[in-house]
């Protein structure tokens, strides 16, 4: 089997409003498949109805060659999900959380301590395997909600913002267990709002606003687009959000955002024309121009250039990185 | 795929009694409750006490089973739990299935140990036979009760206040304490639209000597009524995930 889902115009509405709009996508074998999208994209309303948590309103998908209206049991055994909330039972230990579920996906009896107790190893979290779920941090629950989901060895791992909410420390060492799984050949369906993990992590990304698939490549091909026209950072001595707009009319033909509160990046048209033009705006506002730099695109650029979205939009909505 | 729901369901109750049965909220109301109200009839009057055993065995059925269950499906909702069991390769049916025998597990605790007690103590000598005829059906539609009630709310307050409206009604006209024939006719009628009418009924029959056609009667209109408790119930939790 070359794809282990597959989506043809799938469509998820409630009521008026069109949650996922006729989006085509298929996710290989063994590849980490990246959702990328801001609050509200339907990145979540797509993993609940691949994963049978909800019900398609028209199209067709299939997990691993079998249909999710039609044989979504079968499907879940070979599927381990993470969603967004560590929703295991705070009542039971690391162990116990870990026991239950492998009860509950038919591993085997002989097999189940053998496995839990692995798991608990490559998360580290085997000295704590008999603390209550409730006594854990925040990271080692999402660790553990993880592990969860692989206890029964499943063929693909979707995953619904695994970082959020988490310190640096902790996300960074998430990612990189992630990654680990993947190289260990589970295919991964990641949804994330972030879009460095996208980077890092991703052979392959959707970007997806309201409902619709607006472009799907690798994040190579996507910065490879962004980098056919420049990006130059310009930092004031002050906050200059106010002034977009102003800075905007004297340059109508290229995309402006906004990185930091001093900081802002400008995509395309000539640089001397940029140059001239912030010079000009800068001088007659009175602020001054701490630094400028011309810039290598990243997948954060090639986002803004496809959705036309600030990324920081993305960040406070889910409580900053 | 029979053994996988079978597995599912009684893991899922497994994990309820553990989780909520057996904790102190879920005993008291299970057993205290039943006890002290009956005290309360003893004290009155202590000559006619084993009448009123079939009554008191209804009661704990009727409050051991439906204490937690009323609020097990909407707080696991709230917490996303319950998801977490849906996403295991079962259904929804199944998932539904597994939180009413956990309540039923915890009833049939909670009624053996009144039902032996009364036993022993007041020297009585029913036919197991049909208690157990009655007491297992009888569970299931309290515990399907205390789900459907559940569902049909959205806040976990809500559903226990929505039960007790059912539970002290049942308590007044379904026979516990005063026997449905000597209420007026409209209220017989009430009565017999009522479960727990058909559980004293049963139990009073397994403590008399009755026909066997009477405790049947009794069991199959209590399946009917699980039926109806439950078909609904799984409706509505289907509605809650569309």
């Amino acid at each position: 089997m070359k794809n282990v889902v597959d989506v043809k115009e799938l469509t998820k509405r409630f009521g008026e409003l069109v949650a996922v709009d006729h989006i085509n996508f298929e996710v290989r074998k063994s590849e980490f498949f990246g959702f990328l999208g801001p609050n509200g994209a339907g990145k979540t309303t797509t993993i609940r109805i691949l994963t049978g948590l909800s019900k398609p309103t028209e199209g067709r998908v299939s997990v691993l060659g079998l249909d999710i209206n039609s044989r979504i049991v079968e499907a879940k055994r070979h599927i381990g999900v993470v969603p967004e909330i560590s929703n295991l039972y705070d009542e039971f230990s690391a162990i116990d959380n870990l026991l239950f579920m492998a009860q509950l996906y038919g591993v085997p009896r002989t097999q189940r301590r053998k496995r839990a107790e692995g798991l608990l190893k490559t998360f580290g979290l085997y000295e704590r395997k008999n603390n209550l779920f409730r006594t854990f941090s925040r990271g080692m629950k999402r660790a553990l909600t993880i592990a969860a989901a692989l206890i029964h060895n499943p063929e693909i791992l979707f995953l619904d913002e695994p970082t959020v909410g988490l310190d640096v420390v902790a996300a960074r060492s998430l990612r990189n267990l992630i990654g680990n799984l993947h190289q260990q050949g589970i295919a991964i369906f990641l949804t994330t709002h972030y879009l460095e993990e996208a980077d890092l992590l991703c052979d392959r990304v959707a970007i997806l606003v309201k409902g619709r698939i607006i472009k799907i490549d690798t994040p190579k091909a996507l910065k490879a687009a962004a980098e056919e026209e420049s990006v130059i950072e310009f930092s004031f001595g002050r906050e200059i959000s106010e002034l977009i707009e102003d800075l905007s009319n004297k340059l109508p033909e290229v995309k402006i955002a906004t990185v930091d509160h001093n900081k802002l990046r400008i995509y395309g048209g000539a640089p001397t024309e940029v140059y001239d033009s912030v010079f000009s705006f800068a001088k007659g506002k009175g602020i001054k121009i701490q630094s400028i730099n011309s810039i290598k695109p990243t997948l954060e650029d090639a986002f803004i250039k496809i959705t036309g979205l600030s990324p920081i939009v993305m960040a406070i909505e889910k409580g900053g990185k | 795929m029979w053994r996988d729901s079978l597995r599912g369901i009684y893991y899922i109750a497994l994990k309820d009694m553990r989780t909520y049965y057996l904790k102190p909220p879920s005993l008291s109301w299970g057993i205290v409750f039943p006890l002290a109200w009956i005290l309360a009839f003893y004290l009155r009057n202590p000559r006619g006490f084993e009448e009123l055993v079939p009554g008191l065995i209804a009661m704990t059925i009727l409050f051991s089973t439906t204490a937690a269950e009323a609020v097990v499906i909407n707080f696991e909702l709230r917490l996303g739990s319950l998801e977490r069991l849906l996403l295991a390769p079962i259904s929804l049916p199944v998932v539904l299935l597994g939180k009413v025998l956990g309540g039923t597990i915890f009833g049939l605790m909670m009624t053996t140990v009144i039902t032996i007690v009364s036993i022993v103590v007041l020297g009585l000598h029913p036919n197991f036979l049909y208690l157990i005829l009655i007491i297992i059906p009888s569970l299931l539609v309290f515990s399907s009760l205390g789900s459907l009630l559940c569902v049909l709310v959205k806040e976990v307050f809500e559903a226990q206040t929505l039960l007790n409206l059912p539970r002290f009604i049942m308590i007044f006209l379904c026979g516990v304490v005063y026997p449905v024939s000597a209420m007026p006719t409209a209220l017989q009628y009430l009565a017999y639209i009522m479960p727990l009418t058909y559980t004293v009924d049963g139990l009073r029959h397994s403590f008399s000597i009755a026909s066997s056609t009477m405790v049947f009667t009794d069991t199959l209109v209590l399946i009917g009524f699980f039926i109806l408790f439950i078909v609904p119930a799984i409706k509505l939790l289907y509605k809650k995930f569309e």
